[in-house]
């Protein structure tokens, strides 16, 4: 299929529809009201169903009852919307209902800005919502990979029978690039499984509940839940390098789009004669801990990047530990950090790790 | 002999929790009855409410949710509108539908979404311990009206079946009671037709069934039905507020 320019909250939205969604219930929220507005056009044409739901609390229990009934099925919101939605999104992970969810991230705390942040990391990765749950989190830095990650969240969800958020955010949700899909149209619908409500016919009724009043019964859930996220964490691990195959002397750490303003600095530094490596996880969960905690053990000092105050920042220390000591460089309320910004917080640490940075 | 009389096809055999004198186990069997002699079970979907009913999925006979409080009209308009061939029903108390739920089952019922609701009113919050419900009487004790209901502190209760109808688009609202056989078998008719108009694919039905608390009413069961009778019918009249051929 030949390269569109779309900008990237339509092209999220035709993304849902080759993955095999062609149901969406949603709710205006700036930078995101693309999403709902494309596919309130575009779900008709396919045959499907778009209901513009009267708040993010309906929205979000509107797909617990679609993805229980064994549909494909997304919702998309940005930060304030996302906390609204927290509580259903703890039932349907206690539910073990695959959906998929999109935070096109603006700034807060409260009402905050319209304009991007990464401010939802924490939110999203440790919890969000009531209870031990966890969901997959992946974060695109261009439109193309905004695509990819939709496409491949439909198909972690439903593998692992979990909810999965794409976070992203709002330029990834506002710029237009260059982007491909994948030809063959509408994508295959979910294999409702032996999990699904879809009417107790010829066989024994289901039920899809979190009420466990038993303590064991719960606690037995959440042993069942922690043994998945496990096997996440063991399997589902995603991350890009860049100028890790030499010799570097400072390790930057980013995702999302902060990771390609990171790579511009990088490039000039490079230029300038600094040795300089970024790692860039695309799944906040499962983090990369590991592999993060490997590269930066050939640089002497780590520089954590982000459109907030720290939140990634705590992963990236529980994966370097001690053994290096780690910078941080953030930019928040919708402060984009330019090239230069991140240039001169590089040169700051590159001056820290001892000087000997020059070739 | 012709066999008159048996256990619903739509109820499980798990003992009901219920206490006693309350009537949710009456109005179980009523629903089960109906999604059973329509021959609807096997493409039935059910939704519990969070209050007294929340372990409904135990007691239907048919594929059941369990929802957030309020939540059920949301998680219904879901599932029916991807699998618009399954009979969607929820089945929730005043709590939940006349106080958390207040915003979901009034944009459920005005996007004329074509799923099934039963509203249990017993005016009064029983799963948490006797609370004061937005259906509460005028001068109703409760464990937090504890001189009685002051309507100017707290308004007056909300009339769901009647406040729905207000509403523009097509609908069955009626409301029952099953505080008596004569009031049960009516209400039995009232779930039918909202079930008939939903196998149809007509429009949203709701049934608002008056109900029974002696527990929290701090009243016997014969006392209780005398009250409902006395306090509750004359604030909340029975009868059928809505149907979808009159163009309201």
């Amino acid at each position: 299929m030949k390269k569109v320019l779309m900008k990237g909250n339509e092209a999220i939205g035709e993304a849902a529809i080759c993955a095999g969604c062609i149901h969406f219930f949603g709710y205006p929220i700036t930078p995101q009201s693309e999403i709902p507005e494309y596919l309130s056009r575009r779900l008709p044409e396919v045959g499907g169903r778009f209901v513009q739901a009267e708040s993010e609390v309906a929205a979000s229990n509107m797909i617990y009852g679609a993805g229980g009934v064994g549909v494909r099925v997304m919702t998309s919101s940005s930060s304030p919307g996302i906390s609204l939605m927290s509580e259903a999104i703890s039932y349907i992970a206690a539910c073990e209902i695959p959906v998929v969810i999109v935070n096109i991230m603006r700034s807060g705390p409260g009402l905050g800005g319209i304009l991007p942040t990464q401010s939802d990391y924490l939110q999203a990765t440790k919890g969000g919502g009531h209870g031990d749950y966890k969901m997959i989190v992946l974060a695109p830095s261009s439109v193309q990979e905004a695509v990819d990650l939709v496409i491949l969240s439909f198909d972690l969800a439903e593998k692992y029978l979990t909810p999965a958020m794409v976070i992203g955010d709002g330029m990834i949700g506002q710029m237009m690039e260059p982007v491909e899909f994948p030809s063959g149209g509408v994508g295959k619908p979910m294999n409702p499984g032996n999990w699904a409500l879809t009417g107790a016919k010829n066989r024994p009724r289901r039920i899809l509940n979190s009420l466990l009043i038993d303590p064991d019964v719960c606690n037995r859930l959440n042993i069942k839940l922690k043994e998945k996220y496990d096997i996440i964490e063991r399997d589902e691990k995603r991350f890009d390098t860049f100028e890790l195959d030499g010799k570097y002397d400072l390790l930057v750490t980013a995702f999302g789009m902060t990771s390609r303003i990171c790579r511009t600095a990088i490039e000039e530094l490079k230029k300038e004669g600094y040795k300089v490596g970024m790692f860039r996880p695309i799944s906040l969960f499962p983090f990369p801990y590991q592999e993060l905690r490997e590269a930066a053990m050939k640089a002497s000092r780590v520089l954590d990047v982000e459109m907030n105050m720290g939140q990634m920042l705590e992963d990236v220390k529980m994966a370097v530990g001690h053994e290096r000591e780690i910078d941080f460089y953030g930019k928040t309320g919708g402060l984009i950090p330019s090239p230069d910004d991140i240039k001169q917080a590089m040169l700051k640490s590159l001056t820290k790790a001892g000087g000997r940075s020059r070739k | 002999m012709r066999k008159i009389f048996s256990y619903p096809e739509g109820l499980t055999s798990n003992k009901m929790h219920y206490c006693p004198g309350c009537t949710h186990g009456v109005i179980h069997r009523m629903v089960g009855e109906v999604i059973g002699e329509l021959g609807l079970i096997e493409k039935t979907v059910g939704i519990a409410p969070v209050g007294c009913a929340v372990f409904a999925y135990d007691y239907f006979n048919c594929d059941m949710f369990q929802a957030a409080h309020g939540r059920a009209p949301a998680v219904a308009t879901g599932a029916k509108r991807v699998r618009p061939d399954l009979i969607v029903f929820s089945y929730q108390g005043d709590g939940d539908l006349a106080s958390i739920g207040m915003s979901e089952i009034i944009h459920a019922a005005n996007r004329g979404e074509k799923f099934t609701v039963i509203f249990v009113n017993n005016a009064i919050y029983g799963m948490t311990g006797g609370q004061l419900a937005p259906t509460t009487m005028p001068g109703q004790y409760s464990t937090t009206t504890p001189k009685g209901r002051d309507v100017n502190e707290t308004g007056h209760p909300i009339r769901m079946a009647e406040l729905i109808s207000q509403l523009r688009t097509p609908a069955f609202i009626a409301r029952g009671s099953a505080h008596n056989p004569r009031e049960t078998i009516i209400t039995k008719d009232y779930i039918r037709r909202a079930f008939k108009y939903q196998a149809e694919n007509r429009c949203f039905s709701l049934v608002e069934v008056l109900s029974t608390c002696p527990t929290n009413w701090g009243l016997s069961v014969r006392e209780s039905e005398k009250w409902l009778e006395r306090v509750m019918i004359p604030y909340y009249p029975l009868g059928i507020k809505k149907v979808p051929e009159t163009d309201s």
